[in-house]
């Protein structure tokens, strides 16, 4: 029975089944609409989405299969100048709200190619990066980062994406941004306290060891 | 910089023996944990930094123990690969000990290998380090323990031993960083500000209902209460317990962030929530306060009315994800 109390939040639940797709908020992103957008996005991210590790130079990310609420906040984080990057931003400038879901939802339904910058990394090396990531140096009190990013550092929720099979010349370099206060948008500090603690090695080590590990081929529904 | 006190304290002490295999690491610790504002250590309390299992590798023991060895830590930080024999809830042994149960300020594990057998006020005798293990499966992990002497048990004694490596057995000295040291209480703690406060800096990885996540039947962020955390007769009800582990540890990786009023408001807040029974209920959650109150309860909220709305805690049957209350374990021993 509809009684007054209820009328008002049952006409509205009402409406916003009824409402025209135009006139919703920007919250779902729609993939084949992001493709168009997308289109200013593959001469760097290309085509498929996998990006390109850069020995010299900037090395641009893997987006595919990445969670597309985290690639959406990441894009409006380069609009409002929370995060910055000279190349970034006039590139997220372009897009609307809508494309930024759109863009971000196309993105995360593409199937991840492996990671570069890795090959190279001597047996050590990858041993330190495989400690790093999976345990953690707590003399130093560097947590691991599958403490946040999850198992087999695939990424968990729209907080802590995916780093398993990220290219090592961009986790270098955003470890190095977090470091030098030049990345400041992640919540709470998380990252840049931990990427505080870390060396040259480390760092190295670590986007060398996570670069070589397969990314999430399926995420799985997060259970409760 | 480098401290020296840690050199000073190996020169003329019974601490040469917890130290002599760890030299130079142990430094890097200390330096480590007094940069980020932990204590430096008293000048009489006994400093052990545990050897790591990259130690383990190099040591010249059987390698049958190191395999078993090995097997205590990846049960130690995989405790869910006994979940639904020995554990009800999607708690790790290294959710609440971190560092694989090696970093002081967060209750290290290797103290229970050289002060056990020991008398425990809890259970009122002398327990065994198996039967102290057998405590953490039957509240912490709300469960049932691995047998006394079954393979697993043997394990994880194992890892806790060879974490102790070197130390004296019973140890006159304090322990450096042992449990979780509660900061001073306030005057007041307050739910309302517990409760904001873990909006503002815990819910983003254990979840606004305090149902932490888990990934693939993977723990990745422990639930703080709930079917799926530490029942009402964990250590952790304490509130002095919480506050302590939560002002030396959290946020992860950022401890000692929040001021000793926060960390006792949230601990106070997230013990004001329900969990399953306490083991030791006898159906009456007055009753049940009234037998462990003394030895126990005293510290927790189990059988107040909640600040925020009168509810009284604890006051139901709820065994969690297990269906039963009370392993048989949990049984006094007299000697007699």
């Amino acid at each position: 029975m509809l009684t007054v109390k209820h009328l008002p939040t049952t006409i509205l639940a009402l409406s916003t089944l009824t409402l025209p797709g135009w006139l919703q908020a920007a919250t779902e992103g729609d993939a084949s609409r992001g493709a168009e957008a997308a289109a200013v996005c593959t001469s760097c991210h290309q085509a498929d989405g996998s990006g390109k590790h850069n020995e010299q130079g900037e090395s641009w990310p893997q987006l595919a299969g990445l969670d597309a609420g985290y690639l959406a906040k990441q894009l409006r984080d380069y609009q409002s100048g929370r995060r910055q990057n000279a190349t970034m931003k006039p590139f997220a400038n372009m897009l609307s709200d809508q494309q930024i879901v759109d863009v971000a939802q196309f993105y995360s339904k593409m199937a991840p190619r492996p990671g570069q910058g890795g090959e190279s990394a001597s047996t050590e090396v990858l041993q330190r990066g495989r400690i790093l990531a999976q345990r953690g140096d707590w003399s130093a009190y560097i947590v691991s980062c599958q403490s946040c990013h999850g198992p087999d550092n695939q990424g968990v929720g729209t907080v802590f994406p995916g780093i398993a099979g990220q290219h090592a010349g961009y986790i270098v370099a955003q470890l190095e941004a977090w470091q030098a206060g030049e990345r400041t948008n992640d919540p709470q500090d998380l990252m840049g306290t931990i990427a505080r603690r870390m060396n040259d090695d480390d760092i190295r080590a670590v986007a060398a060891w996570l670069a070589n590990q397969p990314p999430a081929a399926e995420l799985e529904e997060i259970q409760p | 910089m480098k401290l020296t006190f840690s050199r000073s304290v190996i020169a003329g002490s019974a601490f040469f023996a917890a130290l002599v295999f760890a030299g130079d690491q142990t430094d890097d610790y200390l330096t480590t944990l007094t940069e980020l504002g932990y204590p430096a250590p008293a000048d009489n309390q006994l400093v052990h930094i545990p050897p790591t299992l990259k130690d383990l590798e190099q040591s010249s023991m059987h390698p049958e123990l190191k395999r078993v060895i090995r097997r205590g830590h990846d049960l130690f930080t995989d405790t869910q690969q006994l979940r639904g024999e020995n554990v009800f809830n999607n708690m790790n042994c290294s959710s609440c000990h971190l560092g694989d149960g090696r970093m002081p300020f967060s209750a290290p594990v290797w103290p229970a290998a050289v002060t056990l057998p020991n008398y425990r006020g809890k259970n009122d005798h002398v327990n065994s380090l198996e039967e102290r293990i057998a405590g953490c499966f039957t509240y912490s992990m709300n469960g049932k323990p691995p047998d006394y002497g079954s393979d697993n048990m043997l394990a994880l004694a194992a890892y806790h031993h060879w974490l102790a490596r070197g130390v004296t057995m019973y140890p006159e000295q304090p322990i450096y960083g042992r449990g979780f040291p509660a900061p001073e209480r306030p005057e007041e703690v307050s739910y309302q500000r517990g409760e904001q406060l873990y909006k503002e800096k815990c819910a983003i990885c254990h979840g606004d209902n305090g149902e932490g996540l888990r990934i693939r039947d993977t723990t990745v962020f422990p639930a703080p209460w709930g079917n799926n955390s530490y029942n009402w007769g964990a250590g952790m009800v304490r509130v002095s317990s919480a506050a302590g582990f939560v002002k030396n540890n959290m946020p992860l990786g950022q401890p000692l962030s929040l001021t000793d009023q926060e960390a006792w408001d949230v601990a106070h807040f997230m013990n004001s929530q329900e969990r399953p029974q306490d083991p030791r209920y006898t159906g009456d959650v007055a009753e049940t306060l009234e037998k462990y109150g003394p030895t126990f309860h005293k510290h927790s909220l189990y059988g107040q009315k909640r600040e925020s709305d009168g509810k009284v805690l604890g006051d139901h049957s709820n065994t969690g994800n297990k269906d039963f209350l009370k392993p048989d374990t949990v049984r006094p021993r007299t000697f007699e």
